[in-house]
């Protein structure tokens, strides 16, 4: 579980987080959303320790972040796989080795131990045969699901996504979208997904935080979010036509 | 101020570079990556300038001399003593800056813009040590590489000066050896290790610490190449001051 309490972020006087306060949920699939320039990236970034805060705090399980050591974070560190939005492969690596990269620097395995590893996770991420490609080889969603690969391949106990499924297909950003859903309840791992993608938190958005200008503006789950009457969140997640019929026929149904 | 900032932030890359390590078995295949883009990726084009440059240097030293009473054996002294004392130390390494500087400041930078960098420190790896440290310790072979570029300076000297009809091999050779002082080769040598330094962590800070997209990472190693080269040209008057005068 991740626990943040009233966090502040300025960039050069103008702040960006204005005391943002929340939980993410072990083995849930946490959604932050919200608009373009609302903060999701940098509270993301809060969260991972690359951006420092001004106020406020970040717990892990109990352990304050703020609080540990430096050999303390790169421990905390090493239970944390990040899946970013460009998926943040290293170009000079192969897929094979982009994915074993977090077990050669970090444990003693053997090399046998780390290919089988290696196919393990390519395998449950749906990619055979394509540990000899070069990440500019891959395909959107290729790359996407390697990154998933390479964020789990440790056995992580916090898992952040940010923007997974942008720039994908409908169909590829739903693949990827129940692919991370799967690994959150088969590892029971606290995932915390950035997205503005709708269709993301209808099919997988069990515990939903909404970001407007800085604030939390909302809170709940896939199934409130359709009964909620709050203007902001209205305004985003009913923005489309399609999503504004799906609405009314969630009431009529319920009706 | 913005300077002053630059400079300390630059200071404390350095710090950093070697805090924290990564695992000897990694950063050793990362060592060979980078002395096989660093040094023998750089070897070609600097045979090729070096060879050209020496016998311009003999051609140009021996169309100057037009008392008969100067010794002949001067093309090769001349050409000697400008290729080991400037030539192959300053000059080489501006080149250095612009092939070397520009390849780490854009391969940092882009890995910068991609988020893979933000991807090691997410994992707790010093991405400083990752990246900057094998580049150093690469160019630490850098003297190798400086010592083939006054080698066949010389060599090009020779051939174009014998071939060109200005001097006898016996007379460029006499030449070379005339007045000859080892501690000219020791400071060409502190000098090189000094700019290897240098090449090393300007582009590397220019890549690590920029903002921005692909227009930017051009940007950084233009800015890279050029503060390379005036440091390069400022420590070479510095050290020339120190050690030879």
């Amino acid at each position: 579980m991740i626990e943040v309490k009233d966090l502040h972020k300025s960039f050069g006087g103008i702040e960006v987080l204005k005391g943002i306060s929340t939980t993410f949920e072990k083995g849930m699939t946490n959604l932050i959303i919200g608009q373009s320039g609302s903060g999701k990236t940098v509270f993301i970034k809060c969260l991972l320790g690359l951006f420092p805060y001004e106020n406020g705090c970040i717990s892990y399980d109990g352990k304050i972040f703020s609080e540990l050591t430096e050999d303390q974070k790169r421990d905390l560190r090493g239970d944390i796989g990040m899946v970013f939005q460009g998926s943040a492969l290293f170009d000079s690596l192969t897929i094979a080795q982009n994915v074993m990269f977090p077990l050669k620097m970090f444990t003693k395995q053997s090399k046998s131990e780390m290919e089988d590893r290696v196919d393990f996770v390519l395998k449950r991420v749906n990619l055979i045969d394509a540990h000899n490609k070069m990440p500019s080889e891959a395909s959107g969603g290729m790359q996407k699901r390697v990154a998933i690969a390479r964020a789990i391949v440790n056995n992580p106990k916090y898992l952040f996504c940010d923007e997974p499924n942008s720039g994908l297909d409908p169909k590829t950003a739903i693949i990827i979208d129940n692919l991370i859903k799967e690994i959150t309840d088969e590892y029971d791992i606290t995932t915390v997904i950035n997205s503005h993608d709708m269709n993301s938190v209808m099919e997988i958005g069990e515990k939903i935080v909404f970001l407007k200008d800085g604030l939390k503006a909302w809170e709940g789950s896939k199934d409130t979010i359709f009964k909620t009457d709050n203007e902001v969140v209205t305004d985003f997640v009913y923005s489309s036509e399609l999503m504004k019929k799906v609405r009314q026929m969630y009431i009529e149904e319920k009706q | 101020m913005l300077y002053l900032h630059n400079i300390g932030t630059y200071f404390l890359m350095i710090v950093e570079m070697f805090r924290k390590p990564t695992k000897w078995g990694v950063m050793k295949q990362l060592i060979l990556k980078d002395i096989d883009d660093l040094i023998i990726g750089s070897l070609g084009i600097v045979a090729f300038i070096s060879f050209f440059v020496g016998g311009v240097v003999a051609i140009q030293t021996a169309l100057n001399i037009s008392n008969p009473l100067i010794p002949k054996n001067l093309v090769g002294f001349a050409t000697r003593q400008s290729i080991v004392l400037e030539f192959g130390p300053t000059f080489i390494s501006i080149i250095m800056a612009g092939k070397v500087g520009s390849f780490i400041t854009s391969s940092i930078g882009t890995m910068r813009v991609t988020e893979q960098i933000d991807a090691l420190e997410v994992m707790g790896i010093n991405s400083l040590n990752y990246l900057v440290f094998p580049k150093f310790i690469s160019l630490l072979l850098y003297p190798f590489v400086i010592s083939i570029a006054m080698f066949l300076g010389i060599v090009g000297g020779m051939i174009a000066s014998v071939y060109g009809g200005f001097s006898t091999a016996e007379d460029y050779i006499a030449g070379i050896q005339l007045d000859f002082k080892p501690f000219h080769v020791a400071y060409a040598f502190i000098k090189t290790s000094v700019f290897a330094f240098i090449l090393a962590t300007i582009p590397s800070f220019h890549g690590f610490y920029m903002k921005g997209g692909a227009l930017e990472v051009g940007k950084a190693s233009t800015t890279s190449f050029v503060w390379t080269s005036v440091v390069i040209i400022l420590l070479n008057y510095l050290l020339t001051q120190m050690l030879l005068s």
